[in-house]
């Protein structure tokens, strides 16, 4: 390849790299804009032309968590002074935190909703993960009636649009009481990413030697035993990154969560939109919120790299 | 051939003094999936099949009537409904062909040799990880059309991105190029670098041009999974709702699965929602089968 490589190549490769450069920078761009929002002062946020250097700021992030409301007057100096210092970027700010009666602080309506998004998303994962797995390795191992059939069953629930299932599960959910609860988020998103689950699973199952568990069923194992001390170890990259796709997936949810809950059990994606409510919204609150929401996706999709097509084509395609 | 007579005997004696027997493991592993998945998912359909037929509200306790297929007939004859479809229709092609171009354009560009190619590979890849009802919402901080990014960018002064009843859906699209191209991008690098490199030292020894070489054998082997790409952004693009959703409220991008939360959460047309959930349910299992189909077509090769 080397010998035939002509000037104009080399020179249509540089054009090409920087090329590359300027897409990258393109396509990060918003992404870094939403989180450089998210430690800007207020004023900052809005301006015409934008600011692109400024004083980074953490009073975004704590009026995200806090209940405020507007100062008439400036803070006095002894209540300053006596502020902490985080309380003090909100006086800055020309805002007060809200206390109670006893002083203690107000929370706002966000670490409850990152709290359920944690918990439903970890939840639906385990579960889903856990059934896909043995599902999986039953359609890998043993011979199925029509398993091509059940695998396009299982793949055709996936494909439901949200809003389909959703009606009918409104529905019942309301008669049996599950509306607004995690255990009704948690459901739902188990059953949509098992389908996934044992999808993607199956892919890695097949790759698994069948030799390794008919040698430990030679030595004795059970065929439960070979299960759980060979393949689950083999398996485990597999696992990791299948239960990483689907708590992505699950962490993601909108359409549901908007449907299915309104408060106690309210997840951050329907929850983070409807701050900006009437009036000006404080985009740099909304920018802390959606920042620290994206950061543990930014963080999955680096561990996941090496296994993301595999994971967005359903296992169909692996390198 | 010996071995598995062995282990097969080993296997029938061994189960049969302790633990579970192969079919019963193969039960134990695959039927509480699909008795899940039967309860969470079909049963809920079938629920919706019944209420398809009734003129039901959800908002009040009045009993719900049978009507028949009045629900359907309505729907089909309703010029608004034929709307939300041709909308939709709109905004899969703009955004799928967008992606299609996007996504391929810069996967042919990534395949060479570039210093940092993998991180820069996995940067593109970030957009289609995040929520898309989060994008949705902080795109709409840069199209603002007073001090967004975006027409600060492109010397556009206050132009109206979402507001704008001709311009929202493509608002929407963009976003959603934006967003998914990078799918097309890293399914397009998986089929570039399967394309044989002693093709290309051949056609370089035949002094073939880039246009010959690109048409006659990049596309032709790339083919296959760009279909799968295509497919696959169809179908997710036809049940768009949290993007569209959250960018806009303009009738004019009122997509199909909007038009059907609307009618369901808002107005409370319970029995007409179910009704038109079926519609659309008939087209996206469609498209399903189409994608699987191709799918194992292509996995045969």
């Amino acid at each position: 390849m080397a010998a035939v490589r002509t000037s104009s190549e080399i020179g249509f490769n540089r054009v090409a790299i920087v090329a590359v450069l300027l897409v990258t920078i393109i396509f990060l761009a918003p992404i870094y804009w939403i989180a450089s929002t998210a430690f800007k002062p207020r004023n900052l946020a809005t301006t015409i032309p934008p600011t692109v250097v400024f004083q980074p700021e953490i009073s975004p992030f704590v009026k995200l968590f806090t209940k405020r409301s507007q100062l008439r007057n400036p803070a006095s100096p002894e209540e300053y002074a006596a502020a902490p210092w985080w309380e003090r970027v909100v006086f800055d700010g020309g805002e007060k935190i809200v206390r109670d009666g006893k002083g203690q602080v107000q929370w706002s309506g966000y670490p409850s909703r990152f709290m359920n998004s944690l918990i439903v998303a970890i939840t639906s994962t385990v579960l889903a993960v856990g059934m896909g797995t043995f599902t999986a390795y039953g359609f890998s191992r043993f011979r199925v009636k029509g398993e091509a059939d059940l695998l396009f069953f299982i793949l055709s629930t996936r494909m439901l649009p949200p809003v389909v299932v959703a009606i009918p599960m409104f529905l019942m959910y309301r008669a049996v009481g599950l509306n607004d609860s995690h255990l009704g988020l948690i459901i739902l998103y188990t059953a949509f990413n098992l389908s996934f689950s044992v999808w993607l699973m199956k892919g890695f199952m097949d790759e698994i030697p069948k030799e390794y568990e008919e040698a430990a069923l030679v030595d004795g194992y059970t065929r439960m035993e070979a299960f759980f001390k060979i393949v689950l170890p083999e398996a485990a990259t597999g696992i990791a990154a299948t239960a990483v796709f689907c708590f992505i997936t699950a962490w993601n949810e909108y359409a549901f969560a908007l449907i299915m809950t309104s408060r106690r059990a309210q997840t951050a994606p329907p929850f983070i939109p409807s701050q900006i409510g009437s009036g000006l919204p404080d985009w740099t609150v909304i920018a802390a919120g959606t920042f620290l929401f994206l950061l543990p996706v930014a963080i999955f999709t680096f561990l996941l790299r090496n296994h993301l097509l595999r994971g967005m084509s359903f296992g169909a395609i692996r390198k | 051939m010996a071995t598995t007579m062995i282990t097969t005997l080993d296997r029938s004696s061994r189960a049969a003094a302790r633990g579970l027997s192969d079919i019963s493991i193969r039960n134990l592993f695959i039927i509480p999936t699909i008795l899940f998945l039967i309860v969470f998912n079909i049963f809920p359909l079938i629920y919706s099949l019944g209420y398809s037929f009734t003129d039901f509200r959800a908002s009040t306790s009045a009993a719900a009537n049978f009507v028949g297929l009045q629900n359907y007939r309505d729907l089909l004859g309703d010029p608004y409904v034929w709307s939300n479809f041709a909308i939709t229709a709109k905004y899969v092609i703009i955004s799928v062909a967008g992606q299609l171009l996007v996504g391929f354009g810069v996967a042919m560009l990534l395949n060479r040799d570039i210093p940092l190619k993998g991180l820069l590979t996995t940067l593109l890849l970030l957009p289609m990880m995040l929520s898309m009802a989060v994008v949705g919402l902080f795109w709409k901080l840069l199209y603002d059309p007073s001090f967004g990014i975006i027409n600060y960018a492109l010397g556009l002064g206050t132009f109206e991105w979402l507001s704008d009843p001709k311009m929202a859906l493509y608002a929407v699209a963009l976003t959603d190029i934006w967003m998914w191209s990078p799918f097309v991008m890293l399914l397009s690098l998986a089929g570039l670098s399967a394309v044989p490199k002693h093709l290309y030292e051949a056609a370089a020894i035949d002094r073939a041009g880039p246009f010959y070489t690109f048409f006659r054998i990049t596309l032709p082997l790339v083919a296959p999974i760009l279909m799968i790409a295509v497919i696959f952004r169809t179908m997710e693009a036809f049940k768009t709702f949290d993007l569209a959703y959250i960018l806009t409220s303009q009738p004019t991008a009122e997509l199909i699965s909007i038009r059907l939360y609307k009618m369901a959460f808002q107005e409370w047309q319970t029995g007409r929602s179910c009704a038109l959930a079926y519609i659309v349910l008939i087209m996206v299992l469609a498209i399903t089968n189409i994608y699987v189909k191709y799918l194992n077509k292509v996995k045969e090769r």
